[in-house]
């Protein structure tokens, strides 16, 4: 039974944006390009490195080929949306200030049943690990709470705390509604009416239509701008490593979707993995270096 | 003094709270040994979010001592003297002239004071508490910060009521605790006396045992699953039991997908139907909140959301994992790793194949190995891991596979934990050994082999699998052969075999070694002989002649006989004991192959007693004549033998050797 007065998906993720607006985030846009989680954006994946404080805040779509339904499961989406936060360094109240956040957006927690519930993050593509916790209120999962440890294989200087929110979930729990595509976007508008299309299609396209020869060279083109880039780094300010780091995510959602067409086989599994997280690896060591060449510049120049 | 000691910390996960709590707990007991008395009981308790230890009746400080230092010697010159006196903070005059037992020397009786005890804890503490034993710590707040399993928020240290001054990462001890994280205050002030008057006043209840029986006053009737109630209470700090209600209709599902959705992925207790009929499901659940009540019934309508979805979930898999039948998805297997250097599930599956038609297996079991593995593609399998051959099971009798084969496939991986059950049936029982023993085969073969507390592939559950399914299912089996002559397998396998019989069945180690020394490698053989033996051991006469048994081995080993061509010349015998030694053994020889069991069988071999007794009173071994003393070798050498074929006495610890 849908809850009356709950707040849109669109009311939700503006509150959740202020909230974090007013503590120090920067209100990020979503990365302009495909990606499987908020993480693998350079918002997070490059900003935890190294020992410059940081705090954003974004939505972020998020791809995962696999799970892509033709707009027929409920709850499963090819594409989802992420709320994602990052507090580097990790504030001493950080719990206090996520759970003033459900708050903020219209739960009263003393009604409300929460609990952090045991929830480790591994992502061996990007060589990047935390611990953490999944947060369950009322029996269901609305976010994912990480201590980051390590990203591209180098142990943080500062532990950022991420905090990703399930937007969908979290506006369908708010609206009590069953089917994700019948959360109400704004008034008069629901999520089938803005996302079946993506959905269906993307899964046809996905599971049925992507050409797999192309896509393997694509993933071979793209792996292999990557590796120039990195091999050629010069420890410049102006390098673009940005760039380089551009053609890993290509390397990274081209490998979700030729997993997701049945296109890698078992042996070649691991081995494609592999490449992927030697660019990533790559990619986060010449970025650590070349904060501490930009850092050591201003230091002479102030 | 009193000592409170309150670790606050963001949520623990729930399953390290005991271990925790036992690293506090002997820490600090060996920390204060000497400063509390022996028999004063440290008390441990834990939320998720604080581990707090209590000792009563410390001392406020150590007891003084004294050290006496050694100086110059006595003939030392006098600025030697003096820079010594000096040293130690005295006059000259002070010293004293001792000697050390090699000399005489200057020496002088530092007393030392005692340190007191609050100043003995702020230097140990921190370290003590950074040291709790975690699976995976976390680093906060950067580099060269500290480690736990979560970041520490806050400490309470008292020493009657003072507080112990010490700093971990930024955090300072103090004499504030914590409240529930939404029902109770953020800080407020404690002391040893009210500290969980306070807790409480601040919903939180400290005592695990307390919160347990809060979840048990529910009104419900619901299926306690003690680890579930073990996960809720290190989950809670003021729990409080709903009940929620589903439709009715789901209960189309498989009760076993339904519980498993309501206990793993909900950490629900499922409610038994109406009839109390074993594995009926009543369409409701019991779900435990961290939080005084649910007035709106906003919670329960919560939960009962999310159930929901997750059963229309279940539902979806159930109905489009239809459309392709088990047979149709063994292909697909060449895409699901098994093992990197072994191969995909396909691979593991014909060699399973393969090791059930070895094994004797008929059509059925072949069958049952061929789609056991199947149900890995299914999306439900996907979803749920933990119902993977259960799921099997299920869709292969849906699918109108036969039923031997459906009850196969959902049995394969049992015997889930040494307390499980064995497969049903002697087909189910083939199935599940070929898989085993080909993953352990398998993996040995590629140097897999589990070292320590290192056994990724649970090689030790599967090999211990193995023997409860032979022995309880009286499978007899050609155990080293299908092993595949591989010598650290046998040698692992066995001593899975050895700690089956030990620790899950109970026999004695000896009784285990002796008839191991003795038996081929038949599981089922081996059972009957322990348990003979164990119903024999009390008997008068058996730990005795085990004990001549003994004897014998030894004078036989020193005598440096061999087995080969040893036969006794009953004309070199001496009459009387001897003699009648020989005869007791021809005449019990031949007793044996008339008997029908192993207990009996034994029995009879005990009843030599006397006259190998007797024997070992009035006959000298090792006499002059060398025919007679090797005659009288051969005769031990065939009581011995003849005798040790059920199993090898001489492995028996008796009585008197335990007493040496």
């Amino acid at each position: 039974m849908p809850t009356p007065n709950a707040l849109t998906l669109q009311q939700m993720i503006l509150r959740l944006k202020q909230y974090w607006g007013e503590r120090g985030c920067i209100i990020q846009e979503p990365f302009d390009m495909e990606v499987g989680a908020g993480t693998m954006c350079p918002e997070t994946f490059l900003r935890v490195l190294g020992p410059k404080p940081y705090r954003t805040a974004y939505v972020q779509p998020s791809r995962r080929p696999a799970d892509g339904r033709y707009g027929d499961n409920p709850n499963r989406l090819y594409k989802h949306m992420q709320l994602q936060v990052i507090l580097k360094p990790t504030p001493a109240d950080v719990i206090e200030q996520y759970m003033g956040s459900l708050e903020a957006i219209g739960i009263d927690l003393r009604k409300h049943d929460i609990k952090l519930e045991e929830d480790n993050w591994e992502s061996p593509t990007l060589g990047a690990w935390g611990v953490g916790w999944q947060v369950m209120l009322d029996g269901l999962e609305i976010t994912q709470f990480t201590y980051f440890q390590q990203c591209g294989g180098i142990d943080l200087d500062l532990i950022p705390a991420e905090i990703t929110y399930g937007i969908e979930r979290l506006t369908a729990f708010l609206q009590g509604v069953d089917s994700l595509y019948d959360i109400e976007w704004t008034p008069g508008v629901t999520y089938r009416d803005v996302r079946y299309t993506d959905e269906l299609q993307y899964s046809v396209y996905n599971f049925e239509a992507a050409n797999v020869p192309v896509l393997w060279k694509l993933f071979d083109i793209h792996e292999s701008e990557a590796k120039r880039l990195i091999d050629d780094y010069d420890k410049t300010a102006r390098y673009p490593l940005l760039a380089a780091y551009d053609h890993v995510l290509k390397c990274s959602n081209l490998f979700n979707t030729l997993d997701a067409r049945g296109a890698i086989s078992v042996t070649e599994r691991v081995g494609v993995i592999g490449r992927v997280r030697r660019l990533a690896v790559g990619v986060a060591e010449a970025w650590v270096d070349q904060q501490a060449v930009v850092a050591a510049a201003a230091e002479v120049a102030a | 003094m009193n000592l409170l000691l309150e670790i606050g910390c963001e949520e623990i996960p729930d399953w390290m709270l005991a271990g925790a709590l036992e690293h506090l707990s002997a820490a600090l007991g060996e920390l204060t040994k000497n400063l509390r008395p022996a028999d004063a009981a440290i008390r441990t308790d834990a939320t998720p979010r604080r581990l707090v230890v209590r000792a009563e009746g410390l001392i406020a400080r150590q007891p003084d001592s004294e050290e006496r230092v050694w100086g110059p010697a006595k003939s030392a010159p006098a600025p030697a003297v003096a820079g010594f006196a000096k040293k130690q903070g005295v006059d000259p005059a002070q010293l004293e002239i001792l000697s050390d037992g090699k000399a005489e020397k200057y020496s002088y009786l530092r007393k030392i004071a005692g340190r007191a005890t609050t100043e003995i804890l702020a230097e140990a503490l921190p370290q003590l508490i950074l040291k709790t034993p975690f699976p995976k710590t976390m680093l906060w707040p950067g580099k060269g910060g500290a480690r736990f399993i979560r970041p520490i928020r806050w400490v309470v240290a008292l020493l009657d009521n003072q507080v112990i001054p010490f700093e971990i990462a930024d955090v300072k001890s103090g004499n504030e605790s914590s409240g529930h994280r939404k029902l109770g205050a953020y800080r407020f002030h404690v002391t040893y006396e009210n500290f969980e008057d306070q807790l409480r006043a601040n919903f939180v209840i400290l005592s695990a045992e307390e919160r347990k029986k809060r979840i048990r006053a529910v009104p419900t009737k619901y299926k306690c699953d003690t680890d579930l109630l073990d996960t809720l209470v290190n989950l809670t700090e003021w729990p409080t039991p709903i009940t929620g209600n589903f439709d009715p209709e789901f209960l189309n599902l498989p009760a076993e997908v339904l519980a498993t959705v309501m206990k793993v992925h909900q950490k629900f207790f499922s409610v038994v139907g109406p009839d109390g009929k074993d594995g009926q499901l009543a369409p409701k659940f019991v779900a435990v909140t961290n939080t005084d009540g649910d007035p709106d019934g906003l919670i329960v309508r919560g939960n009962e959301n999310v159930l929901r979805s997750r059963f229309k979930d279940a539902q979806f898999f159930w109905d489009a994992d239809q459309k392709r039948k088990l047979s149709e998805r063994v292909a697909d297997l060449a895409n699901v790793t098994f093992q990197a250097k072994l191969g995909s599930y396909l691979e593991k599956t014909n060699r399973t194949v393969a090791l059930v038609k070895e094994l004797g297996g008929n059509a059925n079991a072949e069958r049952a190995a061929l789609l056991a593995k199947s149900d890995l593609t299914t999306e439900l399998v996907k979803e749920f891991t933990e119902l993977q051959g259960v799921v099997g099971g299920l869709y292969a009798k849906a699918q109108g596979e036969p039923e031997e084969v459906a009850t196969a496939i959902y049995d394969h991986y049992k015997p889930v934990s040494m307390d499980g059950d064995i497969p049903r049936g002697q087909t189910a029982q083939l199935a599940a050994i070929a898989d085993k023993l080909d993953t352990l085969r398998g993996c040995f073969s590629v140097g897999m082999i589990p070292s320590g507390s290192k056994d990724p592939f649970a090689l030790r559950r599967a090999a211990q699998g193995i023997v409860k399914i032979v022995v309880e299912g009286k499978l007899r089996l050609p155990i080293r052969q299908l092993l595949g002559g591989d010598a650290a397998l046998e040698e692992f396998f066995f001593d899975r075999v050895r700690y089956y019989f030990r620790e899950i069945r109970g026999f004695k180690y000896d009784e285990v070694n002796a008839v191991l020394a003795a038996s081929s490698a038949d599981l089922v053989d081996i059972d009957e002989r322990l348990t003979a033996l164990q119903q024999v051991r009390p008997t008068a006469d058996f730990e005795p002649l085990a004990a001549a048994f003994k004897r014998i081995s030894n004078i036989l080993r020193q005598s440096g006989l061999s087995g080969e061509g040893i036969a006794v010349n009953p004309a070199l015998l001496e009459a009387g004991p001897e003699t009648t030694l020989y005869q007791r053994f021809t005449a019990v020889a031949d007793e044996l192959r008339g008997l029908p069991d192993y207990a009996s069988k034994l029995e009879r071999i005990a009843s030599l007693r006397p006259a190998v007794d007797h024997f070992f009173d009035k006959v000298m071994v090792n006499v002059e004549n060398p025919d007679v003393r090797q005659n009288r070798l051969a005769l031990l050498y065939s009581v011995l033998t003849g005798f040790s074929t059920i199993a090898d006495f001489s492995e028996i610890v008796t009585t008197s050797q335990e007493n040496k």
